[in-house]
């Protein structure tokens, strides 16, 4: 029988003919760890009782959460981790950087590959053609001391996406309306493998985007197959000969068949307090937003950024309204710094933040007040996620937040454009 | 060797309880100050859960407990409190493996039969839940044996410390 892009992976790097519900040991090509689980993970690793990495080209600590620094506690966080780095030879990318995910999909990963991270949102590496998932410290602590860790081959559910997005719609809509479908806890342990017409058409930000969420529905991975778009992607980050077609087999074994239409989708918003509670943003006309952020792994990419700026061109934010960008990356920021699109944000009245993971997860920059509402372009919207849980969070895609920016309330940008 | 038994009050939870209402990510800079985030443990599902938990009792939860982030913390602080296990009708993914790896014991099982306050008796070796105070019994869904070791090694980084190496 044939092979899912999930059971393919797992069998070549294990060595063994895996199929879903198998247990397998299998090599990491890479193992990372962010700036609020690697201090946990450092105490892990020590507990083993070790103090060299299975590769520590193979390793590496991204500092994102908390950058700058917003407490002394944090900072002393930072400095153990740079202490770590510098004991044990693995690679560091300090604050200004960007996101671990964005930086894991510029800088490191590659189809066929298998990806852990202590970061529920690894799975946006699924993006490339990569078996990407995220773990606590403890394991990613055994990954880096030992090379490899156990996974057990999850079931998979074919997601086939046809048609054509409309004018308007985001991937970001596609994400929220499977979510909404599936349910927070509908792909719990599964694999999602996208295809179809519209997943082809996608651009690697577009899947990445997709990708990310996968974890949202409870998926252990979110994962496309790898074809030209990918090798372009690769090609372009100076890693193209890593590129390698992957795909799965046409009698590979689905536990479930999804298909959605692209044509038929349209603005959609997740609404407090879980990513599943979904509606169509026509429908939230007159919800008030004091805060509209856009960034984050899920959509802080520089067509995010380019989405958002075409539709804050020459307009200005309502006066009510914080936005607040955050791009994913410095070659994001770099990039949109050169197409012009932070000039037209700022002059929109955006306040700019370096990359990283800014007000997502409620630490700081952008930490809501009581009864406030944040409409946010991030992945999360659970009770106290932005550090305050007398707030509410609305998610949505970077179209929606921009035009929801310029009139102080929830708005489909099909409105606007 | 004698059968594992768990012993303790149910304090019960809803549905979709995420990582954020378990160890909020405000207190993100204490997470090195493990005994002062443990003060913290529940608290915007339930503010009072710090001062009514006593060792050994249970979380009792309903479906897709601990989704959301990675953070280990979230299964570490539970534990700090005293709780013995956690018993849901599903669990988030990685906040399985977490709780797993923290030497927590994580039972799927249909916990609609246990009230806030109910004494339950747990017997990790036989599969048995004991609701002591309606008289109910309960069975719990098998786990992968690599976990049933982890656990029973009181979590992952013993486990590694006494095989050195996964053994399936």
């Amino acid at each position: 029988m044939g092979k899912t892009l999930t059971e393919k992976i797992l069998s070549e790097k294990s060595g063994v003919d895996a199929q879903a519900s198998d247990i397998v040991i299998a090599p990491v090509d890479l193992a990372f760890v962010q700036d609020t689980t690697g201090p946990l993970t450092i105490r892990q690793f020590q507990e083993s009782g070790r103090s060299k990495l299975a590769s520590p080209q193979q390793s590496v600590i991204f500092l994102d959460h908390a950058i700058p620094s917003p407490n002394r506690q944090l900072s002393n966080d930072h400095q153990s981790l740079r202490s770590f780095a510098k004991e044990t030879g693995c690679l560091i990318f300090e604050g200004g950087n960007g996101i671990c995910h964005q930086l894991v999909a510029e800088a490191f990963a590659n189809s066929g590959d298998i990806i852990v991270g202590a970061d529920s949102h690894t799975v946006t590496a699924g993006a490339l053609g990569a078996f990407a998932t995220g773990m606590g410290s403890s394991d990613i602590a055994i990954a880096l001391a030992l090379g490899k860790t156990w996974f057990r081959v999850p079931e998979s559910f074919k997601i086939t996406i046809s048609g054509r997005f409309q004018k308007g719609v985001c991937a970001k809509d596609l994400a929220l309306y499977l979510i909404g479908m599936l349910g927070a806890d509908g792909a719990t342990y599964k694999a999602l493998e996208f295809g179809g017409e519209a997943a082809r058409n996608m651009t690697m930000s577009q899947r990445l985007t997709i990708a990310n969420m996968a974890v949202e529905a409870g998926a252990k991975v979110g994962i496309f197959p790898s074809d030209n778009v990918t090798r372009k992607h690769l090609a372009a980050q100076g890693r193209g000969n890593k590129y390698k077609a992957l795909y799965p087999d046409t009698d590979a074994n689905y536990e479930q068949t999804i298909a959605i239409s692209a044509d038929e989708l349209e603005p959609m918003v997740a609404m407090p307090h879980t990513v599943d509670n979904i509606a169509p943003a026509r429908t939230l006309t007159g919800v008030k937003v004091h805060q509209v952020f856009i960034g984050t792994c899920t959509n802080g990419r520089l067509e995010d950024l380019a989405t958002a700026a075409s539709i804050l061109k020459n307009k200005k934010h309502h006066p009510h309204v914080r936005l607040i960008i955050a791009p994913a990356s410095r070659q994001v920021l770099t990039a949109a710094i050169k197409a012009g699109y932070i000039q037209t944000l700022i002059t929109a009245g955006a306040i700019l933040l370096p990359p990283g993971c800014a007000a997502c997860l409620g630490l700081h920059q952008g930490v809501l007040g009581d009864n406030e509402v944040c409409l946010s372009t991030a992945n999360r919207n659970f009770k106290g996620r932005m550090g305050n849980p007398e707030a509410s969070i609305y998610l949505a895609s970077p179209a929606t937040a921009a035009a929801s920016a310029i009139t102080g309330e929830i708005t489909d940008p099909r409105k606007v454009i | 060797m004698p059968d594992m038994i768990l012993k303790g009050k149910a304090l019960k939870f809803g549905d979709n309880i995420s990582t954020d209402l378990i160890t909020p990510g405000r207190y993100a800079h204490l997470r090195s100050n493990l005994s002062e985030l443990a003060k913290h443990t529940m608290e915007d599902a339930d503010p009072t859960f710090v001062d009514k938990a006593r060792p050994g009792d249970f979380i009792i939860a309903g479906k897709n407990f601990g989704l959301g982030s990675s953070r280990e913390h979230a299964p570490l602080v539970i534990k700090m409190t005293g709780i013995s296990a956690i018993l849901a009708k599903s669990v988030a993914r990685i906040f399985f493996r977490n709780s797993i790896n923290q030497g927590l014991p994580i039972l799927i099982c249909d916990t609609d039969k246990i009230d806030s306050g109910d004494e339950i008796k747990v017997n990790l070796t036989k599969g048995v839940i004991t609701n002591s105070t309606s008289g109910i019994q309960l069975t719990f869904g098998k786990i992968p044996q690599v976990m049933l070791d982890i656990v029973n090694e009181g979590g992952l980084i013993p486990y590694i410390n006494k095989y050195g190496d996964f053994k399936l």
